[in-house]
Protein backbone atom coordinates (compact mmCIF):
# COMPACT_ATOMS: atom_id res chain seq x y z
CA UNK A 1 0.00 0.00 0.00
CA UNK A 2 1.61 2.99 -1.14
CA UNK A 3 1.16 6.36 0.99
CA UNK A 4 -0.54 8.77 -0.86
CA UNK A 5 0.35 11.84 1.66
CA UNK A 6 1.87 12.41 4.88
CA UNK A 7 -1.32 11.89 6.49
CA UNK A 8 -2.71 8.39 5.45
CA UNK A 9 -2.64 5.91 7.86
CA UNK A 10 -4.24 3.41 5.65
CA UNK A 11 -6.81 2.94 2.64
CA UNK A 12 -9.40 0.06 2.55
CA UNK A 13 -9.52 -2.36 -0.90
CA UNK A 14 -13.17 -1.38 -2.68
CA UNK A 15 -12.17 -3.24 -6.14
CA UNK A 16 -9.19 -5.67 -7.83
CA UNK A 17 -8.97 -5.53 -11.22
CA UNK A 18 -6.94 -8.40 -11.58
CA UNK A 19 -6.40 -11.65 -10.30
CA UNK A 20 -3.55 -14.33 -9.67
CA UNK A 21 -2.26 -15.31 -13.19
CA UNK A 22 -3.14 -12.05 -14.95
CA UNK A 23 -0.10 -10.36 -16.99
CA UNK A 24 0.86 -6.81 -15.80
CA UNK A 25 2.71 -4.17 -17.30
CA UNK A 26 3.89 -1.76 -15.84
CA UNK A 27 1.52 1.61 -15.12
CA UNK A 28 -1.28 -0.94 -14.87
CA UNK A 29 -4.28 -0.01 -12.79
CA UNK A 30 -4.31 -2.81 -10.62
CA UNK A 31 -6.93 -2.07 -7.84
CA UNK A 32 -8.67 0.53 -6.39
CA UNK A 33 -8.69 1.68 -2.57
CA UNK A 34 -10.98 4.13 -0.92
CA UNK A 35 -9.12 7.03 1.89
CA UNK A 36 -10.26 10.08 2.93
CA UNK A 37 -9.68 11.23 -0.57
CA UNK A 38 -11.58 9.29 -2.21
CA UNK A 39 -11.72 6.54 -4.80
CA UNK A 40 -7.77 6.28 -5.63
CA UNK A 41 -6.46 3.69 -8.49
CA UNK A 42 -3.42 1.83 -7.79
CA UNK A 43 -0.90 1.66 -10.39
CA UNK A 44 1.75 -1.08 -10.55
CA UNK A 45 5.67 -0.13 -10.99
CA UNK A 46 6.80 -3.39 -12.84
CA UNK A 47 5.39 -6.05 -14.86
CA UNK A 48 5.11 -9.56 -14.61
CA UNK A 49 3.03 -11.84 -13.49
CA UNK A 50 0.00 -11.44 -10.64
CA UNK A 51 0.78 -14.60 -7.84
CA UNK A 52 -1.38 -13.54 -4.84
CA UNK A 53 -3.59 -10.83 -4.09
CA UNK A 54 -2.67 -9.98 0.04
CA UNK A 55 -5.65 -8.25 0.94
CA UNK A 56 -9.38 -8.82 -0.02
CA UNK A 57 -11.81 -6.28 -0.82
CA UNK A 58 -13.25 -4.29 2.28
CA UNK A 59 -9.61 -4.87 4.05
CA UNK A 60 -8.21 -2.17 5.91
CA UNK A 61 -4.24 -2.11 4.40
CA UNK A 62 -1.81 0.03 6.65
CA UNK A 63 0.80 2.39 4.65
CA UNK A 64 3.44 -0.32 3.53
CA UNK A 65 1.27 -3.10 3.91
CA UNK A 66 1.08 -5.78 1.30
CA UNK A 67 -1.52 -5.71 -1.43
CA UNK A 68 -0.69 -8.19 -3.87
CA UNK A 69 2.90 -9.96 -5.01
CA UNK A 70 3.80 -10.60 -8.49
CA UNK A 71 6.44 -12.18 -10.08
CA UNK A 72 8.76 -9.99 -12.35
CA UNK A 73 8.86 -10.02 -15.74
CA UNK A 74 12.03 -12.28 -15.93
CA UNK A 75 11.03 -14.79 -13.17
CA UNK A 76 7.64 -15.47 -14.77
CA UNK A 77 9.52 -17.27 -17.65
CA UNK A 78 11.26 -20.00 -15.25
CA UNK A 79 8.76 -22.01 -13.58
CA UNK A 80 8.64 -22.54 -10.49
CA UNK A 81 10.17 -19.11 -9.35
CA UNK A 82 11.70 -18.89 -6.13
CA UNK A 83 8.43 -17.29 -4.34
CA UNK A 84 9.21 -14.35 -1.28
CA UNK A 85 7.52 -15.05 1.71
CA UNK A 86 5.02 -12.10 2.07
CA UNK A 87 5.72 -11.92 5.69
CA UNK A 88 8.87 -10.26 5.33
CA UNK A 89 9.31 -7.73 3.09
CA UNK A 90 8.27 -9.34 -0.51
CA UNK A 91 10.28 -7.66 -3.10
CA UNK A 92 7.83 -7.23 -5.38
CA UNK A 93 4.84 -5.89 -3.83
CA UNK A 94 2.48 -4.49 -5.66
CA UNK A 95 3.05 -0.72 -5.84
CA UNK A 96 6.27 -0.88 -4.55
CA UNK A 97 6.29 3.16 -4.66
CA UNK A 98 9.55 4.64 -2.55
CA UNK A 99 8.25 7.95 -0.73
CA UNK A 100 8.07 11.03 -3.54
CA UNK A 101 11.27 12.54 -4.23
CA UNK A 102 12.45 15.29 -6.26
CA UNK A 103 13.64 13.42 -9.14
CA UNK A 104 11.31 10.42 -9.66
CA UNK A 105 13.13 7.44 -11.28
CA UNK A 106 10.45 5.44 -13.05
CA UNK A 107 8.95 6.46 -16.42
CA UNK A 108 5.65 5.77 -15.13
CA UNK A 109 5.72 8.77 -12.28
CA UNK A 110 7.07 11.11 -14.58
CA UNK A 111 3.86 13.32 -15.87
CA UNK A 112 5.29 13.53 -19.68
CA UNK A 113 5.34 9.68 -19.82
CA UNK A 114 1.60 9.70 -19.18
CA UNK A 115 -0.38 10.90 -22.14
CA UNK A 116 -2.20 14.17 -21.59
CA UNK A 117 -5.69 13.61 -20.79
CA UNK A 118 -5.71 9.53 -20.14
CA UNK A 119 -7.74 8.02 -17.89
CA UNK A 120 -6.24 5.50 -16.27
CA UNK A 121 -6.65 2.18 -17.64
CA UNK A 122 -10.18 0.83 -16.97
CA UNK A 123 -10.57 -2.92 -17.10
CA UNK A 124 -14.05 -2.99 -16.25
CA UNK A 125 -15.15 0.29 -18.28
CA UNK A 126 -18.59 -0.99 -18.83
CA UNK A 127 -19.06 -1.34 -15.42
CA UNK A 128 -17.50 1.87 -14.22
CA UNK A 129 -19.56 3.73 -16.65
CA UNK A 130 -22.80 2.56 -15.44
CA UNK A 131 -22.58 3.08 -11.47
CA UNK A 132 -20.70 6.70 -10.72
CA UNK A 133 -17.48 6.03 -8.24
CA UNK A 134 -19.21 8.38 -5.62
CA UNK A 135 -22.61 6.17 -5.74
CA UNK A 136 -19.86 2.52 -5.31
CA UNK A 137 -18.09 4.22 -2.27
CA UNK A 138 -21.95 5.06 -0.45
CA UNK A 139 -22.79 1.70 -1.09
CA UNK A 140 -19.78 0.57 0.60
CA UNK A 141 -20.43 2.74 3.15
CA UNK A 142 -24.14 1.96 3.77
CA UNK A 143 -23.61 -2.06 2.82
CA UNK A 144 -25.48 -1.83 0.13
CA UNK A 145 -24.98 -4.45 -2.44
CA UNK A 146 -25.14 -2.81 -6.15
CA UNK A 147 -26.43 -5.44 -7.90
CA UNK A 148 -29.67 -4.39 -5.90
CA UNK A 149 -29.11 -0.98 -6.79
CA UNK A 150 -31.30 0.52 -10.24
CA UNK A 151 -30.27 3.65 -11.60
CA UNK A 152 -33.53 6.33 -12.03
CA UNK A 153 -33.89 5.50 -15.72
CA UNK A 154 -32.65 2.44 -17.81
CA UNK A 155 -29.64 3.46 -19.62
CA UNK A 156 -28.58 5.99 -17.00
CA UNK A 157 -25.88 5.87 -14.52
CA UNK A 158 -26.49 4.71 -11.08
CA UNK A 159 -25.79 7.67 -8.96
CA UNK A 160 -25.38 8.26 -5.30
CA UNK A 161 -29.13 9.23 -4.73
CA UNK A 162 -30.18 6.04 -6.24
CA UNK A 163 -27.91 4.04 -3.51
CA UNK A 164 -29.18 6.21 -0.44
CA UNK A 165 -32.79 5.70 -1.76
CA UNK A 166 -32.13 1.81 -2.05
CA UNK A 167 -30.79 1.98 1.25
CA UNK A 168 -33.79 3.62 2.73
CA UNK A 169 -35.49 1.32 1.43
CA UNK A 170 -33.62 -1.39 2.71
CA UNK A 171 -34.10 -0.03 5.83
CA UNK A 172 -37.42 0.57 5.84
CA UNK A 173 -38.36 -3.40 4.65
CA UNK A 174 -36.26 -4.60 7.10
CA UNK A 175 -36.72 -2.66 9.73
CA UNK A 176 -33.16 -2.29 10.63
CA UNK A 177 -30.60 0.20 10.42
CA UNK A 178 -28.44 -0.33 7.24
CA UNK A 179 -25.14 -2.23 7.75
CA UNK A 180 -22.67 -1.07 9.70
CA UNK A 181 -19.53 0.46 7.40
CA UNK A 182 -16.39 -1.47 7.07
CA UNK A 183 -13.82 -1.05 9.99
CA UNK A 184 -11.51 1.85 9.33
CA UNK A 185 -9.34 4.73 9.97
CA UNK A 186 -9.96 7.23 6.92
CA UNK A 187 -13.08 7.09 5.23
CA UNK A 188 -15.28 10.33 2.81
CA UNK A 189 -16.85 11.55 5.74
CA UNK A 190 -13.34 12.01 7.41
CA UNK A 191 -12.54 14.63 4.54
CA UNK A 192 -13.17 17.20 6.71
CA UNK A 193 -10.71 15.91 9.63
CA UNK A 194 -7.75 15.27 7.22
CA UNK A 195 -7.64 18.46 6.25
CA UNK A 196 -8.40 20.31 9.85
CA UNK A 197 -5.23 17.70 10.37
CA UNK A 198 -3.09 18.99 7.76
CA UNK A 199 -4.33 22.46 8.03
CA UNK A 200 -3.93 22.61 11.97
CA UNK A 201 -0.01 21.17 11.05
CA UNK A 202 0.73 23.92 8.74
CA UNK A 203 -0.71 26.74 11.30
CA UNK A 204 1.54 24.89 14.11
CA UNK A 205 4.83 24.32 12.16
CA UNK A 206 5.15 26.76 9.01
CA UNK A 207 5.72 30.54 9.45
CA UNK A 208 4.06 31.83 7.07
CA UNK A 209 4.91 35.41 5.24
CA UNK A 210 2.24 36.25 2.50
CA UNK A 211 2.61 38.67 -0.20
CA UNK A 212 -0.11 39.75 -2.77
CA UNK A 213 -0.45 42.05 -5.75
CA UNK A 214 -2.74 42.86 -8.31
CA UNK A 215 -2.50 41.68 -11.76
CA UNK A 216 -4.21 43.17 -14.88
CA UNK A 217 -5.76 40.61 -16.17
CA UNK A 218 -7.17 42.08 -19.75
CA UNK A 219 -4.87 40.01 -22.23
CA UNK A 220 -5.03 37.00 -20.37
CA UNK A 221 -8.79 37.50 -20.71
CA UNK A 222 -9.15 37.94 -24.48
CA UNK A 223 -6.90 35.98 -25.32
CA UNK A 224 -8.93 33.26 -24.20
CA UNK A 225 -12.62 34.28 -25.44
CA UNK A 226 -10.29 34.40 -28.69
CA UNK A 227 -8.92 31.34 -28.50
CA UNK A 228 -12.03 29.45 -27.53
CA UNK A 229 -14.11 31.29 -30.07
CA UNK A 230 -11.88 29.81 -33.14
CA UNK A 231 -11.77 26.63 -31.33
CA UNK A 232 -13.91 23.48 -31.04
CA UNK A 233 -15.05 22.50 -27.71
CA UNK A 234 -12.97 19.67 -27.07
CA UNK A 235 -9.84 22.51 -27.77
CA UNK A 236 -11.21 25.27 -25.66
CA UNK A 237 -8.83 27.13 -22.79
CA UNK A 238 -10.05 28.18 -18.84
CA UNK A 239 -8.05 31.19 -17.16
CA UNK A 240 -7.24 28.41 -14.25
CA UNK A 241 -4.79 26.52 -16.83
CA UNK A 242 -3.44 29.81 -17.98
CA UNK A 243 -2.64 30.49 -14.19
CA UNK A 244 -1.01 26.93 -13.19
CA UNK A 245 1.30 27.03 -15.81
CA UNK A 246 2.23 31.09 -15.15
CA UNK A 247 3.00 29.88 -11.94
CA UNK A 248 4.83 26.46 -13.06
CA UNK A 249 7.12 28.93 -15.61
CA UNK A 250 7.67 31.55 -12.76
CA UNK A 251 9.00 28.70 -10.23
CA UNK A 252 11.96 27.70 -12.87
CA UNK A 253 12.84 30.69 -11.63
CA UNK A 254 11.89 30.54 -7.85
CA UNK A 255 13.41 27.02 -6.54
CA UNK A 256 13.28 27.98 -2.65
CA UNK A 257 9.40 27.59 -3.53
CA UNK A 258 9.09 24.40 -5.06
CA UNK A 259 9.51 21.53 -2.82
CA UNK A 260 8.93 20.02 0.63
CA UNK A 261 10.39 20.46 4.08
CA UNK A 262 11.03 17.22 5.71
CA UNK A 263 13.34 16.39 8.60
CA UNK A 264 14.19 20.11 9.57
CA UNK A 265 15.09 20.96 5.87
CA UNK A 266 14.22 21.80 2.39
CA UNK A 267 14.29 19.30 -0.54
CA UNK A 268 14.06 21.08 -3.23
CA UNK A 269 12.22 19.38 -6.37
CA UNK A 270 13.53 19.46 -10.01
CA UNK A 271 10.30 18.18 -11.09
CA UNK A 272 7.17 21.06 -10.70
CA UNK A 273 4.02 19.48 -10.15
CA UNK A 274 1.46 22.55 -9.85
CA UNK A 275 -1.88 20.80 -6.92
CA UNK A 276 -4.43 22.42 -8.41
CA UNK A 277 -6.62 22.70 -5.20
CA UNK A 278 -10.57 21.50 -6.41
CA UNK A 279 -13.80 22.10 -4.36
CA UNK A 280 -16.09 18.88 -3.81
CA UNK A 281 -19.73 19.74 -4.43
CA UNK A 282 -20.17 17.12 -1.23
CA UNK A 283 -18.00 19.10 0.79
CA UNK A 284 -14.00 19.27 1.01
CA UNK A 285 -11.33 19.71 -1.32
CA UNK A 286 -8.11 17.99 -3.34
CA UNK A 287 -5.13 19.01 -4.95
CA UNK A 288 -4.60 16.64 -7.52
CA UNK A 289 -1.20 17.21 -9.24
CA UNK A 290 -0.74 18.49 -12.85
CA UNK A 291 3.19 16.73 -13.32
CA UNK A 292 5.72 18.68 -14.46
CA UNK A 293 3.25 21.93 -15.60
CA UNK A 294 5.72 23.80 -16.41
CA UNK A 295 6.73 21.62 -19.80
CA UNK A 296 2.93 20.88 -21.09
CA UNK A 297 2.03 22.89 -23.54
CA UNK A 298 -1.49 24.98 -22.86
CA UNK A 299 -3.73 22.76 -24.64
CA UNK A 300 -2.46 19.64 -22.94
CA UNK A 301 -2.02 21.23 -19.55
CA UNK A 302 -5.65 22.53 -19.81
CA UNK A 303 -7.11 18.99 -21.13
CA UNK A 304 -5.24 17.25 -18.17
CA UNK A 305 -6.74 20.24 -15.79
CA UNK A 306 -10.27 19.34 -17.15
CA UNK A 307 -9.65 15.54 -16.59
CA UNK A 308 -8.01 15.94 -12.94
CA UNK A 309 -11.46 18.27 -11.53
CA UNK A 310 -13.44 16.10 -13.43
CA UNK A 311 -11.90 12.96 -11.54
CA UNK A 312 -11.40 14.94 -8.18
CA UNK A 313 -14.87 15.00 -8.27
CA UNK A 314 -16.33 11.67 -8.71
CA UNK A 315 -13.23 10.71 -6.19
CA UNK A 316 -11.38 8.86 -8.30
CA UNK A 317 -7.75 9.85 -9.24
CA UNK A 318 -4.38 7.97 -9.19
CA UNK A 319 -2.24 7.84 -6.05
CA UNK A 320 0.69 9.99 -8.11
CA UNK A 321 -1.75 12.64 -8.71
CA UNK A 322 -2.25 12.94 -4.99
CA UNK A 323 1.41 12.64 -3.52
CA UNK A 324 3.45 14.06 -5.86
CA UNK A 325 2.29 17.99 -5.89
CA UNK A 326 6.12 20.14 -5.07
CA UNK A 327 3.11 23.41 -4.69
CA UNK A 328 -0.45 24.19 -4.98
CA UNK A 329 -2.31 26.72 -6.39
CA UNK A 330 -5.61 28.01 -5.17
CA UNK A 331 -8.34 29.76 -7.56
CA UNK A 332 -11.36 31.21 -6.41
CA UNK A 333 -13.00 31.32 -9.90
CA UNK A 334 -15.06 33.92 -11.52
CA UNK A 335 -18.31 35.04 -9.43
CA UNK A 336 -15.74 35.01 -5.95
CA UNK A 337 -14.38 37.13 -3.64
CA UNK A 338 -11.56 39.16 -4.88
CA UNK A 339 -8.69 37.89 -2.48
CA UNK A 340 -7.48 34.39 -1.07
CA UNK A 341 -5.47 34.14 1.54
CA UNK A 342 -4.38 30.37 1.20
CA UNK A 343 -2.39 28.26 3.88
CA UNK A 344 0.79 25.82 3.10
CA UNK A 345 -0.08 22.30 2.36
CA UNK A 346 2.29 20.47 4.68
CA UNK A 347 5.03 19.20 4.05
CA UNK A 348 5.21 21.71 0.63
CA UNK A 349 6.77 25.39 1.37
CA UNK A 350 4.70 27.25 -1.03
CA UNK A 351 1.08 28.34 -2.16
CA UNK A 352 -0.42 30.81 -4.56
CA UNK A 353 -3.86 31.96 -4.00
CA UNK A 354 -5.97 33.99 -6.93
CA UNK A 355 -9.08 35.44 -6.47
CA UNK A 356 -11.93 36.16 -9.34
CA UNK A 357 -11.43 38.32 -12.01
CA UNK A 358 -13.30 41.66 -11.14
CA UNK A 359 -13.87 44.80 -13.61
CA UNK A 360 -12.08 48.03 -11.36
CA UNK A 361 -10.68 51.25 -12.01
CA UNK A 362 -6.99 50.85 -13.47
CA UNK A 363 -4.87 53.11 -14.04
CA UNK A 364 -3.49 52.82 -17.96
CA UNK A 365 -0.82 55.09 -19.61
CA UNK A 366 -1.74 57.72 -16.36
CA UNK A 367 -5.88 57.83 -16.87
CA UNK A 368 -7.95 55.61 -14.77
CA UNK A 369 -10.09 53.60 -16.82
CA UNK A 370 -11.93 50.30 -16.59
CA UNK A 371 -9.81 46.92 -16.73
CA UNK A 372 -9.99 43.34 -15.55
CA UNK A 373 -8.23 42.45 -12.33
CA UNK A 374 -7.50 39.92 -10.28
CA UNK A 375 -5.40 39.52 -7.10
CA UNK A 376 -2.61 37.41 -6.71
CA UNK A 377 -1.25 35.90 -3.19
CA UNK A 378 1.41 33.82 -1.90
CA UNK A 379 1.46 31.89 1.12
CA UNK A 380 4.98 30.89 1.69
CA UNK A 381 7.09 29.23 4.16
CA UNK A 382 9.83 31.72 5.80
CA UNK A 383 12.16 28.71 6.82
CA UNK A 384 12.85 28.47 3.72
CA UNK A 385 12.52 32.17 1.43
CA UNK A 386 12.04 35.67 2.00
CA UNK A 387 9.10 38.10 1.26
CA UNK A 388 11.50 39.92 -1.49
CA UNK A 389 11.72 36.15 -3.07
CA UNK A 390 8.07 35.65 -3.00
CA UNK A 391 7.62 39.15 -4.05
CA UNK A 392 9.50 38.87 -7.22
CA UNK A 393 7.94 35.63 -7.88
CA UNK A 394 4.25 37.05 -8.27
CA UNK A 395 5.29 39.64 -10.15
CA UNK A 396 7.18 37.41 -12.83
CA UNK A 397 3.24 35.54 -12.47
CA UNK A 398 2.56 39.11 -13.65
CA UNK A 399 4.71 39.66 -16.57
CA UNK A 400 4.18 36.03 -17.68
CA UNK A 401 0.32 37.12 -17.80
CA UNK A 402 0.49 40.16 -19.84
CA UNK A 403 1.69 37.62 -22.98
CA UNK A 404 -0.71 34.90 -22.96
CA UNK A 405 0.14 33.73 -26.17
CA UNK A 406 3.74 33.05 -25.19
CA UNK A 407 2.85 30.33 -22.29
CA UNK B 1 -32.23 12.54 -40.48
CA UNK B 2 -34.75 11.55 -37.52
CA UNK B 3 -35.31 13.99 -34.81
CA UNK B 4 -34.61 12.48 -31.53
CA UNK B 5 -37.83 12.46 -29.09
CA UNK B 6 -37.47 14.94 -26.54
CA UNK B 7 -37.35 11.89 -24.06
CA UNK B 8 -34.55 10.29 -25.72
CA UNK B 9 -32.57 13.37 -25.72
CA UNK B 10 -33.15 14.58 -22.42
CA UNK B 11 -31.87 11.28 -21.32
CA UNK B 12 -28.61 11.52 -22.97
CA UNK B 13 -28.24 15.20 -21.59
CA UNK B 14 -28.97 13.77 -18.08
CA UNK B 15 -26.39 11.06 -19.16
CA UNK B 16 -23.88 13.88 -20.37
CA UNK B 17 -24.21 15.30 -17.06
CA UNK B 18 -23.79 12.87 -14.75
CA UNK B 19 -20.88 11.91 -16.59
CA UNK B 20 -19.17 15.94 -15.30
CA UNK B 21 -20.87 15.70 -12.21
CA UNK B 22 -21.54 12.29 -10.89
CA UNK B 23 -21.87 13.77 -7.80
CA UNK B 24 -25.36 14.92 -7.90
CA UNK B 25 -28.83 13.12 -7.01
CA UNK B 26 -30.24 12.91 -10.54
CA UNK B 27 -33.39 12.38 -9.17
CA UNK B 28 -33.28 15.67 -6.58
CA UNK B 29 -32.57 17.49 -10.01
CA UNK B 30 -35.22 20.76 -10.60
CA UNK B 31 -35.52 20.69 -14.75
CA UNK B 32 -36.02 24.44 -14.53
CA UNK B 33 -33.67 25.71 -12.20
CA UNK B 34 -30.21 26.99 -12.76
CA UNK B 35 -26.97 24.29 -12.67
CA UNK B 36 -25.48 27.00 -11.11
CA UNK B 37 -28.32 27.41 -8.21
CA UNK B 38 -28.70 23.81 -7.47
CA UNK B 39 -24.92 22.28 -7.70
CA UNK B 40 -22.67 25.28 -7.07
CA UNK B 41 -21.65 24.49 -10.95
CA UNK B 42 -18.40 27.01 -12.23
CA UNK B 43 -17.30 27.91 -15.64
CA UNK B 44 -14.94 24.23 -15.89
CA UNK B 45 -18.14 22.49 -14.94
CA UNK B 46 -20.01 24.37 -17.95
CA UNK B 47 -16.61 23.58 -20.04
CA UNK B 48 -17.34 20.02 -19.38
CA UNK B 49 -20.91 19.53 -19.87
CA UNK B 50 -20.56 21.28 -23.25
CA UNK B 51 -17.79 18.66 -24.19
CA UNK B 52 -19.62 15.50 -22.85
CA UNK B 53 -22.92 17.04 -25.05
CA UNK B 54 -20.25 17.73 -27.94
CA UNK B 55 -19.46 13.77 -27.66
CA UNK B 56 -22.49 12.45 -27.20
CA UNK B 57 -24.76 14.32 -29.51
CA UNK B 58 -22.40 16.00 -31.87
CA UNK B 59 -23.19 19.25 -31.04
CA UNK B 60 -20.46 21.82 -30.49
CA UNK B 61 -22.08 24.62 -28.36
CA UNK B 62 -20.16 27.79 -28.92
CA UNK B 63 -18.58 29.71 -25.65
CA UNK B 64 -21.06 32.64 -25.87
CA UNK B 65 -23.56 30.10 -25.77
CA UNK B 66 -23.05 28.36 -22.20
CA UNK B 67 -25.22 30.52 -20.61
CA UNK B 68 -28.21 28.74 -22.15
CA UNK B 69 -26.71 24.92 -20.69
CA UNK B 70 -27.96 26.57 -18.03
CA UNK B 71 -30.67 24.22 -16.33
CA UNK B 72 -31.71 20.86 -17.72
CA UNK B 73 -34.78 22.24 -19.58
CA UNK B 74 -32.17 25.04 -20.96
CA UNK B 75 -30.04 22.16 -22.36
CA UNK B 76 -32.66 19.56 -24.01
CA UNK B 77 -34.48 23.61 -25.73
CA UNK B 78 -30.71 24.33 -27.04
CA UNK B 79 -29.73 21.14 -27.64
CA UNK B 80 -33.29 20.05 -29.97
CA UNK B 81 -32.89 23.21 -31.87
CA UNK B 82 -29.38 22.98 -32.70
CA UNK B 83 -30.26 19.31 -33.83
CA UNK B 84 -33.25 20.43 -35.68
CA UNK B 85 -31.20 23.00 -37.45
CA UNK B 86 -28.80 20.54 -39.26
CA UNK B 87 -30.99 18.03 -39.97
CA UNK B 88 -33.18 20.86 -42.06
CA UNK B 89 -30.66 22.66 -44.03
Amino acid sequence: MPSLGADMESAVVTQWLVKPGDRVERGHVVATVETAKGIIDIEIFGSGVIEKLAAAVGDSVPVGGLLASYRAEAEAAAPAAARAPPATAPPEAAAPRPSPGPTPASPIMSGAARPPGAPPSRDSAAERRLVSPAARKRAAELGIDLASVGPARAGLAITIGDVERAAERAAGATGAQPAAPPSRTAGPSDMRGVIAQAMSRSKREIPHYYVGTTIEMTHAVRFVRTWNAEHPVTERLHVGALLIKAVALALEKAPELNGFWRDGRFEPSAAINVGTATRLRRGGLLAPALEAANRQPLPNLMRRFQDVVERARSAHLRQTELADATITVSSLGEGGAETIYPIIHPPQVAIVGFGSVVTRPWVIGGAVAPASVMTATLSADHRVSDGHRGSQFLLAIDRLLQEPEKL
Amino acid sequence: MNVQSEETLRATILDSLLSVAPDIDAAALDPHLEFREQFDFDSMDYLSLATALHARLGVDVPEVDYPKLGSLDGCVRYIADALSRRSSP
